[in-house]
């Protein structure tokens, strides 16, 4: 009977699929559980900007159709009260391109993260998810080496999910909920907090944290929008190259004399 | 605006955010990169971090308004506990946690 190898084969199949299959769960439960500060503290801003785009008439499905298409929050509350102002498109996305613009330097520092599993379509998808939240949790997992692009992958797009509901559901009713409940609009401040905690893994990384943050603010009261966030980090980050490199080389000639 | 002008806005607003987040990760992750630039991607996450941190904490006014510097306020002083937290502790949860009940708190007193 040739039934036997037949069923033989298709339990080894489903040993391999149900190893597959918790792999999958391990992958989701970890990247939910990474994205959870992330989802706190987008409830609350999603819900109000919700709120805003009803106000400027711009009904619930269509602020989840932006927040599907642009996540991006900063840009989308930018984008709300330019359409209440009467703007046309052009001004609109001239500058959300601005004020996303940082994502640039996001990106190239997850490049070094993903390479290893470097599908187009993957890399593609995971762009997509590329915020300023997501990518300090995703920076702070790869660096203590607890994570794969895979959970990277889940923190992305559980935090889109959260978002894109939480914009929709405060246009249908976003203003009975009371403000700022329980300091929940602390949530996102606390958590890049002790994000940039866990990045500070040496003098140099101090070093560049004050630059950084000395400049943004100096930066932040001269230029309007958000270029600041870009020069800042630019500024700091070659400035804490270029004192790591003398240290380096003075510690090198110091070894040889 | 009409149902074409705002789906047209969003396709904009669409393509413009996902190109500098696609770029980079897509052209970058195939090719591997010289050593001083990973040395200097490096330090890009902590700059990062500290600028939008700073920012959130000194500067009052919006992204759209005009700013100015307020170094002290409610998120500043309420920083000071939850950063000493987060030193001691490492936990990302527990900062949270400390940190929107501070602040709760702080907006109760002030």
């Amino acid at each position: 009977m040739t039934p036997q190898p037949d069923t033989k084969l298709s339990a080894g199949d489903l040993a391999v699929d149900s190893r597959e299959g918790r792999r999958t769960i391990a992958t989701l439960r970890d990247g939910v559980k990474a994205a959870w500060p992330i989802c706190l503290g987008y409830m609350p801003i999603g819900l109000a900007l919700g709120v805003l785009a009803q106000k400027a008439g711009i009904s619930p499905p269509e602020i989840g159709f932006m927040s599907l298409l642009v996540f991006a929050g900063s840009a989308q509350f930018i984008a709300v009260s330019m359409i209440s102002g009467g703007s046309s498109i052009l001004p609109v996305v001239v500058t959300t391109f601005m004020v996303n613009l940082r994502h640039l330097l996001m990106s190239s520092s997850l490049a070094v993260h993903l390479r290893p599993a470097a599908h187009p379509l993957f890399v593609s998808l995971f762009a997509y998810g590329i915020t300023d939240e997501s990518f300090a949790v995703n920076t702070a997992r790869f660096k203590d080496g607890s994570w794969d692009p895979g959970r990277a992958l889940v923190v992305n797009q559980v935090s889109n999910g959260v978002w894109v509901l939480s914009t929709i559901a405060g246009g249908y009713g976003g203003h009975f909920i009371p403000e700022g409940s329980l300091g929940i609009d602390y949530a996102l401040s606390a958590m890049f907090l002790c994000l940039l905690v866990y990045q500070l893994r040496g003098a140099i990384y101090a070093v560049t944290a004050v630059i950084a943050g000395g400049l943004s603010v100096l930066w932040a009261l001269v230029l309007p929008g958000n270029a600041y966030l870009i020069i800042a980090s630019i500024l700091a980050a070659t400035a804490g190259y270029a004192l790591r490199q003398r240290i380096f080389r003075k510690a090198i000639s110091h070894d040889t004399s | 605006m009409t149902h074409p002008d705002y789906a047209l806005l969003v396709a904009g607003m669409g393509i413009v955010t996902y190109l500098p987040r696609w770029l980079p990760v897509f052209f970058l992750s195939r090719k591997s990169l010289p050593e001083w630039f990973m040395e200097w991607l490096d330090l890009i996450p902590v700059a990062i971090l500290s600028a939008l941190i700073f920012s959130d904490l000194f500067l009052s006014g919006s992204n759209s308004g005009s700013r100015s510097l307020q170094p002290v306020n409610l998120k500043s002083l309420a920083a000071v506990p939850t950063l000493c937290f987060a030193l001691k502790t490492k936990s990302l949860g527990g900062t949270v946690i400390v940190g929107m009940l501070t602040y709760w708190l702080l907006e109760k007193l002030f």
